[in-house]
């Protein structure tokens, strides 16, 4: 069995130099700065107290979180009932519709988001729609919703597969106890169904706040020039203003928020109600 | 009261349907316009397709993508299988470590593991390219592959390995006569996995590439600020890609199967 066992070894170099190392590097970097002669390089907590004693950057936190929360919920009220009806179908259109659910995550998302461009533009097919309806051109494009509709789009698909497949594998005898013990539809629903998808819901929220919140290319394309989230304060930090401490130091705090909110949703996934439901 | 929610669904899910797949309609549409407009049809023509074609940076960037996935996908899969056996003959503990340093690129905002990569490599003083964005792509992919093929391990029987040895198999055939068809399965949804993470990847690939190499999304991406109807048409191209990919390897398993169907 030993020779098996060697076998993991250069991996396990691999990622202490491959993941680990860069991992530790972003720590060091925000919490380090160049120091004068005597010193090459001190602690600083300087980049943190930079970012949240300035307006700009706090506005920027709280516009990501805004448009993030916003997302997750837009995807969850329009991929629950997405995959409960998919659930509710017969086996062979199942299958169907989940290949065409999966289908446009295959596809390269710069693609699919590029795609949106002319469609939201002020003359595009959106507009010549509602034109046809007699209402005037109403702004779409690089405003707060195209944003998000962007967003909701690349990442609807990850809460329905979510939800699905918590859904698909619920005993449905459940389902009929509960309705020959007299529960109508709206109890099942509400207290078998539900609570029993939980765990899909709550991955499905993780695998939707989680690029919400650190996209950049999506506010970029649909959002404009000016439309800044704090994904595109750590691009030009790293890429254009060339301050990686600075840079390393927002990574940081946006990777602590969203270990937050990681930990706020287990946490109501472990709640014993829900976990009642789960078992 | 039944019929009227079943058709209250179906408009439903028509509604969704058509919000996925408008904008890859539109995108494929346009390519074909004869105008530079992105918003009005004038006509049937090729002319962004013969731009595309002729245009070199987007064909080396269409060439480097399918070079680093292809190349990425054989090398993480290999990794990634071999280390998933090697772990599951291994003390837990350096299991469990295993899979959750794994965990930190999966569960990590793409943009953190991007900027690590990124001065990491210029620590190194590694010149940005091809090399690190290779080297890039293979450490996000080989934790998915990872994650498919361990699952397969844990279901296997422990002495599998054991007893073909013991039946004069030497240790590498009772690898790869025994375990690892044993766990195909796994190794496959792995290796496409990783193909598509590969083939799809922007942020990573955006931070740690350099010196002009640059993948489909990169391209995509510093194109967009300007009008330019070839981007439809190299996108036509990913979606015609992706759709063959896709069938193809629907499609073979099911021959097979009915193949081995009338072999027996």
């Amino acid at each position: 069995m030993n020779q098996f066992k060697r076998m993991a070894y250069p991996y396990v170099a691999w990622i202490a130099v491959m993941i680990l190392a860069p991992m530790l590097m972003i720590v060091m970097y925000a919490f380090i700065e160049k120091g004068n002669d005597v010193t090459t390089f001190r602690f600083t907590i300087s980049n943190f107290t930079k970012f949240f004693s300035d307006k700009v950057y706090i506005d920027v936190l709280y516009r990501s979180l805004y448009v993030a929360i916003l997302t997750t919920i837009i995807c969850l009220l329009i991929g629950y009932p997405t995959a409960y009806i998919i659930s509710r179908a017969k086996p062979k259109h199942r299958t169907w519709l989940v290949l065409m659910i999966t289908f446009p995550t295959w596809i390269n998302m710069l693609v699919r988001t590029y795609a949106w461009l002319g469609i939201l533009q002020d003359n595009g097919i959106v507009n010549t729609i509602l034109g046809l309806f007699g209402i005037g051109t109403v702004k779409i494009i690089y405003t707060n919703f195209a944003v998000i509709l962007g967003m909701v789009y690349n990442f609807v698909p990850f809460m329905i597969l979510q939800i699905y497949s918590s859904l698909e594998k619920m005993d449905k005898s459940y389902i009929e106890a509960a309705s020959d013990l007299g529960a109508n539809k709206y109890q099942c629903f509400w207290r078998i169904t539900f609570p029993m998808s939980l765990p899909g819901v709550i991955s499905g929220i993780t695998l939707v706040f989680l690029p919400a919140v650190s996209s950049f290319f999506i506010p970029k394309l649909l959002g404009g020039g000016q439309y800044v989230l704090i994904g595109n304060v750590i691009e030009t930090q790293f890429l254009t203003a060339g301050n990686w401490s600075f840079g390393s130091a927002i990574s940081l705090i946006m990777a602590i928020i969203i270990m937050i909110s990681l930990y706020i949703t287990r946490k109501l996934d472990t709640d014993p109600a829900a976990a009642k439901g789960g078992a | 009261m039944k019929e009227k929610k079943k058709i209250g669904s179906k408009i439903f899910m028509a509604l969704m349907m058509i919000f996925f797949y408008a904008p890859i309609v539109y995108i494929i549409i346009f390519s074909f316009n004869s105008s530079r407009s992105l918003t009005h049809l004038d006509g049937f023509s090729l002319r962004w397709y013969e731009k595309m074609f002729s245009d070199r940076t987007m064909m080396q960037s269409i060439v480097y993508t399918i070079v680093i996935a292809v190349l990425a996908t054989i090398i993480s899969t290999i990794v990634g299988t071999i280390t998933s056996i090697g772990l599951s003959k291994s003390k837990p503990i350096l299991k469990k470590t295993v899979e959750q340093i794994n965990n930190l690129p999966i569960m990590n905002p793409e943009i953190v593991t991007a900027i690590g990569l990124l001065m990491f490599f210029s620590a190194l003083g590694a010149k940005k390219g091809f090399v690190t964005l290779l080297l890039a792509h293979i450490m996000f992919c080989i934790p998915y592959v990872m994650l498919s093929v361990m699952p397969k391990l844990r279901s296997l029987d422990a002495n599998l390995a054991d007893a073909a040895m013991d039946l004069g198999a030497t240790p590498f055939q009772a690898l790869t006569k025994v375990i690892v068809p044993q766990i195909m399965p796994g190794i496959v949804s792995g290796a496409l996995i990783a193909f598509t993470m590969s083939f799809d990847d922007f942020i990573i690939s955006y931070f740690v590439t350099g010196n002009g190499v640059s993948n489909i999304s990169i391209l995509v991406y510093t194109m967009s600020k300007r009008v330019n109807p070839s981007i439809n048409a190299l996108s036509t191209l990913v979606i015609f890609i992706i759709t063959v990919a896709l069938i193809i390897v629907n499609v073979i398993p099911i021959i097979k199967q009915k193949k081995e169907k009338r072999t027996r």
